[in-house]
């Protein structure tokens, strides 16, 4: 039976919205140009690989369901669980769960135990893991040549899945251009197509290749370990994309609004506007953010605690608190980017074409929507991208005093929370925290770098080249790219 | 090029080359330039922007950008020295020591948190090793030498609080700490208005007489190189084109393009007459280049010009790259006159017009505002009971310094700002008590042309969508096909292709974008533009291209304008009335030919005076006003001019003149008639 939670249902209408605005900018040559600009690039098309690949993983994660399951009696219910599809592909990973820590690609048991020997006897020891290694006795491999050659399968696999994609994608420029395949495999192997196929294509490669791998060998290995309670990490991480993109978007899809509307208006108004709006943003700001998150949390918490038949599931109680918390968040975050909104609009209000806008007769909202938005729009989209990494990471410092995501829902946050003790223990643990710092390094910095090509291909001071100005400027100061010779 | 009096000039440029990377491949921006300067002699580098002259002078010393320099190649003796050969270190010594510099900008030359007096010791101590009451010293007579008042006084100001003539003197003082053996002065008057102009020009003149210095004056104006130098070198994409003694240039310029610069400058002779324009625009130096750098854009080029490059040949005592000149290449030199400028055969309306505009007593008035409650405690009279009359299909120019409230009368006009007080008959209408609607529908009939053409276009629009908002928001055409027709009318009107439509402003060059600004203010087939300085930051040729199309559009739509300049020479070619503003006041109006010949106001004599010319073979003497404008927040009592009139009487100074009327219109505010 399909779920449809809160958080699944923003998800999707992001992803309509982005899906929408490519339709759109496909069709308008000033949107179309740039943004084919950033795939020209060799950084905009690997890191479009890499997010796209997360997105992918959080969207899996996003479409929910309570399984049909087989009772006792021959006959059929719906679980009362809530899953989704990714928890369905990685259900191995969910049941194969061990006593406690292990170190990644370990077979034996990370904590000293004490067994019952057959004999009887007690004895202090480091018992086998339930679930790794598991064909080493059958095979007569050694764990080394058992990896090595699960890792090698898997990578075929990946490379497999990569040729076919590759082909596809050869095939389908062939029939939009018309050329023949030989010949357009042979431009992408050149590196002389005009979008960056070759990077792009050498990024999925890499991407397929270790997803292929890695999904191999988590059959029979818990690749990064597993925690405390014998989880296996390497799906808690996994799980936590999704976490960490829906606090990501939807809490700038939140603040957004705020930030642009009071921004624009008091920076394009002035007078008693600008003077309620930043009294507004003033008060806001001055109240400690977290102190204000918290007491949401902890209100929207004991709501629940009492109204507990209102949500079905412990899954749903869990993504309304996300909600919450995204929604809260974006309340408290607005202020900087409007305040920058605001300032850089004052500016913009005194230049001479909003002076020729207004002297022929436009209006106010017209001026705000054509001349101030578009030229705000860089701010924006680099804040936005900065308070992605910062949202991503706020969400840990939350966790970590228990005002964050729901503690039954894997997040980075909890991840890193749970290994403030692991790194207490001696021997210590650093797995956990080692997976949450993975995966976050890389989803904040694909994102950071897909913003800078982007606002560069949208700056048009940046685009001279084009222009049939190149020698205006050439008698002061060109922008001068540093280059080796000197004299 | 001989020197003059035959001794070792200060500074010998031989084959100078300056090649600099850029991300659109190397730009040759100085190339195989050679020249001398010698001592107590000014040499003018004349050229417009983009041709490499400032690059020229960095070279000179070793500033150009360091990482990106790919090439710095030739000889510059300085003395004996080889300024290309030294190291960092030793150029350092050489830098302001015996090379100083002044620069355009006098406030970004000057730190603005250190006083003058600490800026000055500074330089006084790097150069000259003079520290504490030597240095004091020495700086106070470099204050006095330049020609500031109470230079003890100024010691401890800070820079803002100088006014811009007043900075660039004390730039010339730290430029000449070191006693330099030569000056390079870089466009140094551009920023200033024509009176401090005036001032500047006639120092750096003293300064260079009474020390002997050798003196590089760079400079786009022609009006300025006629005022200060001895020999002019023309500049042209990297190349020098031409040098010649002052006196020979400016009797007969030699090299096409030195001819087509003279061509397009407007004035009062070439009144009525379409100005001479240079087809195309100066070549980005990243581009492969013809043989001469000229050829493509010259009417005499033939083949040999793009394939061989023109050796220098001598003309009347002239040195000319051209091979018009050189008897190899069987040239025929250009005759001395210029060729006289075709006439525009329509005739402006006379100046019984019907008034289309006219404004009375009209005010604006800027609170000052202190403290936390925001307590007005004065005001800053910009516009100050200004009366204007424009009749329909004139030119009325509106003249002045920066800071007389020119512009913000101008956008008062066009409603950008809102008067204090007063009213404007436009077409039947009291302009400034419309609202809303009314005012809306105003607007279609009065549009505004601004000064910077960068500024002016909002860059991430295409020109397409910059055209067509006026016509969205005044409700003109049924839908976007039949605006995008319009749209394309309008840029085939000021001669830019329709493919234009699909481009970004930062495509065009500046004087395209002021024609794509002017199509703007077009499309809504307005009665009257207010043009603020259109052609102040445009080259002269470009100048002219704009120059041509407004008179063209005046005489084929019968637009007036309302023309706010301070350029004199651009006044007399197209302004048919005149009006001169001093400190938010009107102090004297009329036609324009009785104002240009006759001036009654003692500060319109002074303007006149001031503005350097081409035309005068010799060099006037000049009515030069001491001091500077005074702040209008807080204007001078009776006649506002009366501390730097010259003719200054008792009366002036408690009572406010009235205007005095001297037939044909003529008007003047002063006690003098």
């Amino acid at each position: 039976m399909y779920v449809l939670l809160y958080t699944d249902a923003l998800i999707y209408l992001l992803l309509i919205a982005i899906g929408v605005f490519a339709v759109f900018a496909a069709r308008s040559k000033p949107l179309r140009v740039p943004w084919l600009r950033v795939f020209a690039r060799p950084v905009g098309m690997v890191t479009l690989v890499v997010l796209l690949a997360y997105t992918v993983v959080g969207v899996l994660d996003s479409i929910h369901y309570r399984p049909v399951e087989a009772t006792g009696d021959g006959g059929t219910r719906v679980a009362s669980e809530v899953v989704s599809v990714l928890d369905t592909l990685a259900r191995p990973l969910i049941e194969q769960n061990e006593q406690t820590y292990s170190a990644p690609f370990a077979l034996d048991s990370y904590v000293q135990q004490v067994v019952t020997e057959a004999d009887g006897r007690k004895v202090q020891t480091y018992p086998r893991l339930s679930y790794a290694g598991t064909r080493l006795d059958e095979t007569g491999l050694t764990r080394v040549e058992d990896i090595a050659r699960r890792g090698l399968v898997g990578a075929g696999y990946g490379l497999a899945a990569w040729l076919l994609g590759a082909l596809a994608l050869v095939l389908t420029i062939a029939a939009a251009t018309r050329g023949p395949p030989q010949r357009v495999a042979r431009r992408i192997a050149g590196g002389r197509t005009r979008l960056a196929w070759r990077a792009g294509l050498i990024a999925a490669l890499v991407v397929s290749v270790c997803v292929g791998t890695l999904v191999v060998l988590a059959g029979d290995y818990h690749v990064l370990g597993t925690d405390k309670v014998g989880q296996d990490v390497f799906y808690q991480a996994v799980k936590s994309i999704r976490t960490g993109l829906a606090i990501g978007t939807l809490t700038t899809l939140v603040m957004l609004p705020f930030a642009l509307v009071l921004g624009l208006l008091a920076g394009y108004f002035r007078g008693w506007v600008d003077d309620v709006i930043q009294y507004l943003y003033t008060t806001l700001s001055s109240i400690p953010g977290v102190l204000l998150i918290a007491a949401a949390v902890l209100m929207m918490q004991v709501y629940m605690a009492n109204n507990a038949d209102a949500f079905g599931t412990t899954t749903e109680r869990a993504d309304l608190r996300l909600l919450f918390l995204c929604l809260i968040l974006g309340i408290t975050s607005w202020t900087s980017l409007c305040r920058l909104l605001r300032a850089e609009t004052r500016k913009l209000a005194e230049l001479d074409y909003v002076a020729a806008a207004r002297g022929l007769g436009s209006g106010p909202g017209r001026i705000l929507a054509r001349h101030m938005l578009p030229n705000v729009m860089h701010i924006v989209l680099i804040q936005v991208v900065l308070d992605f990494s910062a949202l991503v990471l706020a969400e840990a410092v939350l966790s970590y005093i228990g005002v964050g995501v729901d503690p039954s829902m894997n997040s980075w946050g909890n991840m890193i929370n749970s290994a403030r003790l692991e790194m207490a223990r001696e021997p210590i643990v650093w797995w956990p925290l080692f997976a949450a710092f993975v995966f976050m390094l890389v989803l904040v910095l694909a994102a950071n770098l897909f913003a800078d090509v982007v606002r560069d291909a949208f700056d048009p001071r940046l685009r001279g080249a084009e222009g049939g100005e190149g020698a205006d400027a050439n008698d002061d100061s060109a922008p001068l790219q540093p280059a080796g010779g000197a004299r | 090029m001989d020197t003059r009096r035959g001794d070792e000039p200060v500074l010998r440029v031989e084959a100078l080359s300056t090649v600099l990377d850029t991300p659109q491949g190397p730009l040759r921006a100085v190339d195989d330039v050679s020249f001398t300067i010698a001592a107590g002699e000014t040499l003018a580098l004349l050229g417009e922007s983009g041709c490499g002259k400032s690059m020229t002078a960095l070279s000179l010393i070793g500033l150009t950008p360091a990482h990106a320099t790919r090439v710095l190649d030739g000889r510059v003796a300085l003395g004996g020295d080889d300024l290309l050969a030294l190291s960092e270190r030793e150029l350092r010594a050489v830098r302001g020591r015996r090379v100083g510099m002044v620069f355009q900008e006098p406030m970004s030359a000057l730190n603005p948190v250190l006083t003058v007096g600490r800026q000055l010791a500074e330089a006084l101590a790097a150069h000259r090793g003079l520290r504490g009451r030597a240095a004091r010293e020495a700086g106070l007579a470099l204050l006095d030498d330049v020609g500031i008042p109470d230079p003890a006084e100024r010691w401890d100001t800070y820079p803002h609080q100088l006014s811009g003539g007043l900075k660039q003197r004390v730039v010339i003082a730290i430029a000449l700490a070191g006693e330099p053996e030569l000056l390079i002065a870089d466009e140094p008057t551009t920023a200033l208005d024509v009176t401090i102009q005036a001032q500047i020009l006639a120092l750096l003149a003293r300064l260079q007489r009474e020390r002997g210095m050798a003196l590089l004056l760079i400079t786009h104006d022609l009006a300025v190189v006629n005022e200060v130098a001895d020999r002019v070198a023309v500049m042209y994409a990297g190349h020098l084109v031409e040098t010649a003694d002052r006196a020979a240039l400016f009797a007969a310029p030699r090299h096409p393009y030195t001819r087509k610069l003279f061509a397009a400058l407007p004035g009062a002779a070439q009144r009525g007459r379409r100005l001479s324009i240079i087809a195309g625009q100066v070549p980005p130096l990243t581009a492969t280049l013809p043989a001469c750098r000229f050829a493509d854009r010259c009417e005499h080029a033939w083949a040999a010009c793009f394939d061989t490059r023109p050796a220098w040949a001598s003309d009347r005592g002239a040195q000319v790259r051209c091979h018009l000149y050189d008897t190899r290449m069987a040239g025929h030199p250009l005759p001395a006159a210029l060729p006289s400028a075709e006439p525009v055969t329509t005739e402006a309306a006379g100046a019984d017009a019907e008034a289309l505009l006219d404004s009375r007593d009209v005010a604006v008035h800027f609170p000052i505002t202190r403290g936390v409650l925001w307590r007005t405690v004065g005001h800053v009279r910009a516009v100050d009971g200004v009366s204007l009359r424009l009749a329909r299909g004139r030119t009325l120019a509106l003249v002045g310094e920066s800071g007389c409230g020119k512009t913000t009368l101008g956008r008062a006009l066009a409603r950008l700002l809102d008067a204090t007080a007063g009213r404007a008959d436009f077409d039947g209408t009291d302009l400034l008590n419309l609202r809303g609607r009314g005012l809306r529908a105003a607007r279609r009939n009065l549009q505004m042309i601004f000064q910077d053409p960068f500024s002016s276009m909002n860059p991430r629009m295409l020109v397409g969508e910059i055209l067509t908002e006026g016509l969205i928001a005044q409700h003109i055409g049924r839908n976007s096909a039949d605006r995008r027709r319009i749209a394309a009318e309008l840029l085939a009107d000021v001669g830019l292709p329709e493919g234009a439509l699909e481009r970004y402003p930062h495509e065009f060059s500046g004087g395209q974008r002021q024609r794509i600004c002017i199509a703007r203010a077009l499309a809504l087939e307005p009665k009257l533009l207010i043009c603020d300085e259109p052609t102040s930051a445009l080259d002269v040729s470009v100048q002219a291209q704009v120059l041509n199309l407004l008179a063209r559009l005046q005489a084929e739509r019968g637009l007036a304008y309302l023309f706010i300049t301070h350029d004199m020479a651009v006044v007399s070619y197209l302004a048919h009335d005149i009006a001169v503003m001093y400190l938010g006041r009107i102090v004297e109006s009329g036609p324009a030919e009785r104002i240009l010949r006759a001036p009654k106001h003692p500060y319109t004599q002074a303007l006149l005076s001031a503005t350097p010319s081409v035309d005068d073979a010799g060099r006037r003497e000049r009515i030069r006003l001491t001091g500077d404008l005074p702040s209008p927040a807080n204007p001078p009592s009776g006649c506002h001019f009366h501390p730097r009139c010259p003719h200054v009487m008792d009366r002036c100074r408690r009572e406010d003149p009235a205007a005095r009327d001297f037939g044909d219109g003529h008007t003047a505010r002063c006690f003098l008639y």
